[in-house]
């Protein structure tokens, strides 16, 4: 305590200094993690275990600032990202990020990845005072600045996502009975219950609703059971490797709804093809992310950028992977607070840029989707345009479906 | 019996030879707080870690009452980790008691569990127990996502909760002052656990587990004793739950998972299955090793560049495997065999 009010009174007394020698000299401020050199940017993944598809993220988060570092930096300074693996478990994340803010000094957390985890350090932080920023998680409750301003969401949440498709079965199919596949944790409730809301008094359509631990093997019992409840609509909430075995095991009991999977797990390389391409046809999701699959963007800059970078930068990643667009994504998202920040470096004013987006056009966002935030709109991106897979790729269709404004 | 005697005694004398030694040590990690954390040497995560390694050695002292001194074998003793767990953090979280008034409700609430468990495990001998109280551990992490428990244990999200500041102003972190608590209440356990071996209680239960029929002839009512003891470890191991609750600040189910019954038993067989220092370096041995077996690994083979991938784990098997074959009797058998040797020459 002692040592951080000296240090403060340093400087302090150097900024004093500074300003009355030379008052032209703009002052920089710095928190903890922040220097003339570095910010520094801490992170948890899953790296290991049974969610362990989404590491690709951290993965590409760490190449996109390696690549930031290499042009340069922002504003001159390095960035130093420190990913850890928590193996989707939350215990494992509390510790880490504990070892992340407290021994390692980061100054803030960045697209920390997974419902469970974040919430279980979403108290710690905001005690801290310190950014959990863009988290990697959809849950609707991150956009709440009153009780937890020091945590922002990035994707449409789950219960916005829920909804519209809820809406679209009830414009499109109006004699569904629908099965519901869920996570039995906060993220699938999430969904579960935006999509419950969005049927509204149709909410008797839904005829069964089954449910998995994440550390389940397989969903298979849940399936069949499903087919059996006599659904012709299927909601999937499932992560990637339960969404690929969920696909796959439809195909083989010859259980043929119209299929509506959530958006986290619409990653062509690690669900679809696992699941067999033939298997995964005609699913419905709704995206906000430009698909590397999908041949209409191949010329757009952003796609060109985004496709120079997986060259240099992660060569070995697999480019239908939708994850590596993700992290690409949120990592421009990321630097472009960074660069609005300019040389106040401080928790606070982090906090304050980042809910001063205003219509910033980030790379690889679907044509019409804009980030915008405010002091009371914690959630970035809230519009989504509907997709169907065919062939080997999604394909979108309709109009840019938006929450836009929406606070709370 | 005479040999059993014969034992304790041996155990008393050896513990009172060292005495100063653990005493000046013990004053040394008291101090740490006002050395280390003043001059910021180390940090608040690192006296986490510490308390951490100091709550494992609690717990596989419970463990090591039971299976080195009892002889009855636990896979389970994850489970009562977490019930000690989940009572200090409910009663936190939802009744507002404070910190150290949850560790005397955790240690009486696993107590009962732990005496109603032993009572039918008493029918069960060897590996039949040993599955029996695996089935335990893998029940708990189910059982407290269970959905009309949910209200309490807040299902799968878990319970967060934080640890109050030091009392009297004293100039103290968070972290470094339940270091000091969480060392006290390790003396108080481990003052409690020698003296109750070498009690009656304790020579009837080791004669319980070297001699059964025999302390049955003696007039030791060995049904009785033997599930006390599953009582009593059971107690041990719940304290430890407590102590992560507070310390670590949440608790979930996936914090208790089956694999920490499995780590305390390693740690437990590691440090020495019938010993009081061992269940120290067992608990040393389940936080350092432990947890950072894959990190390490992943180490090593990113600096040696090694030709095949090194699976995350490997460093672990393989220290284990060393460890059992070159010290059967775990690190603080292996210590003194040792200093036994020297002493010849």
């Amino acid at each position: 305590m002692m040592q951080t009010s000296r240090r403060l009174l340093l400087a302090s007394t150097i900024g004093l200094a500074l300003c009355v020698a030379s008052p032209a000299t703009a002052q920089k401020t710095y928190d903890e993690g922040a220097s003339d050199a570095e910010i520094k940017i801490g992170n948890t993944n899953p790296y290991s275990g049974n969610a362990s598809a989404y590491g690709q993220i951290g993965r590409t988060i760490e190449a996109y600032f390696k690549m930031v570092n290499d042009n340069g930096g922002i504003n001159g300074r390095k960035i130093t990202f420190i990913t850890y693996d928590d193996g989707y478990t939350p215990p494992k994340a509390v510790e880490m990020v504990r070892k992340l803010v407290e021994d390692d000094k980061v100054l803030l957390v960045f697209q920390t990845l997974g419902t469970p985890s974040n919430s279980a350090i979403h108290k710690y932080m905001n005690q801290k005072k310190v950014p959990q920023l863009f988290v990697a998680t959809g849950a609707s409750k991150w956009g709440n600045p009153k009780e937890f301003p020091w945590t922002m969401g990035w994707q449409p949440d789950y219960a916005t996502e829920g909804g519209i498709y809820a809406k679209h079965i009830l414009a499109s199919l109006p004699d569904a009975k629908i099965g519901v596949l869920m996570q039995n944790d906060d993220y699938g409730k999430d969904y579960f219950n935006g999509f419950k809301a969005g049927l509204g008094k149709d909410a008797d359509k839904i005829v069964q609703v089954a449910t998995y631990e994440v550390a389940d093997p397989t969903v298979d019992s849940q399936m069949i059971q499903l087919k059996n409840s006599g659904a012709n609509v299927f909601f999937n909430i499932t992560t990637p490797k339960f969404a690929a075995q969920a696909i796959k095991k439809a195909a083989e009991i010859g259980w043929k709804p119209t299929h509506y999977l959530n958006n986290v797990s619409i990653s062509v390389g690690s669900v679809m093809k696992p699941a067999g391409l033939e298997a995964s046809q005609g699913v419905i999701t709704a995206q906000y992310l430009k698909d590397a699959t999908d041949t209409q963007w191949k010329t757009s800059p952003d796609m060109v950028e985004w496709n120079k970078f997986m060259d240099k930068y992660m060569p070995q990643g697999d480019k239908s992977s939708s994850f590596h667009v993700y992290g690409y994504a949120a990592g421009a998202t990321m630097a472009q607070v960074l660069k609005q920040c300019g040389d106040n470096l401080t928790r606070e004013n982090i906090m304050k840029q980042a809910a001063s987006l205003k219509g910033f056009e980030n790379p690889m966002l679907l044509p019409g989707i804009k980030i915008n935030t405010s002091a009371t709109d914690f959630y970035p991106i809230q519009a989504v345009q509907l997709s169907r897979f065919e062939g080997e790729s999604w394909k979108i269709f309709g109009n840019v479906l938006s929450n836009e404004g929406a606070s709370q | 019996m005479a040999t059993t005697t014969d034992s304790a005694t041996e155990t008393t004398v050896a513990i009172a030879g060292r005495s100063w030694w653990i005493w000046i040590g013990l004053a040394g990690l008291a101090l740490l707080p006002l050395v280390g954390g003043k001059t910021g040497l180390i940090s608040n995560f690192a006296f986490l870690q510490l308390s951490l390694m100091i709550v494992y050695a609690i717990a596989v002292l419970g463990l090591n009452l039971l299976t080195g001194f009892n002889g009855q074998i636990s896979l389970g003793h994850g489970a009562f980790f977490a019930v000690g767990a989940y009572t200090a953090a409910i009663l936190i979280d939802q009744a507002d008691w404070p910190f150290w008034a949850t560790l005397p409700m955790a240690a009486l609430a696993c107590f009962i569990a732990g005496y109603l468990f032993g009572l039918p495990a008493l029918r069960l001998e060897g590996h039949y127990l040993a599955l029996a109280t695996f089935a335990l551990a893998v029940a708990v992490p189910q059982i407290l996502k269970y959905r009309h428990l949910e209200p309490f244990t807040k299902g799968v999200q878990g319970i967060n909760i934080f640890k109050a500041d030091p009392p009297f102003g004293l100039q103290l972190s968070g972290d470094q002052w339940m270091f000091l608590v969480v060392l006290a209440v390790a003396i108080l356990m481990f003052w409690a656990a020698r003296n109750l071996l070498d009690s009656r209680i304790g020579r009837a239960l080791r004669a319980i587990r070297d001699q059964p029929l025999a302390a049955d002839a003696m007039g030791i009512n060995s049904s009785h004793y033997k599930a006390v003891t599953f009582g009593i470890s059971a107690l041990f191991t719940g304290v430890a739950g407590a102590l992560h609750a507070i310390i670590f600040e949440f608790v979930s189910p996936d914090s208790f998972r089956f694999e920490l019954s499995i780590a305390i038993l390693v740690g437990a067989v590691v440090g020495g299955i019938a010993s009081l220092p061992g269940a120290v370096i067992g608990g040393v041995f389940v936080q350092a090793i432990e947890k950072y077996a894959d990190a390490l690994t992943k180490k090593i083979s990113a600096t040696v560049y090694l030709p095949l991938e090194l699976q995350p784990w490997t460093i672990y098997g393989i220290a284990l495997i060393i460890l059992i074959y070159t010290m059967p009797t775990g690190i603080a058998g292996g210590i003194s065999s040792l200093r036994r040797r020297l002493k010849r020459f």
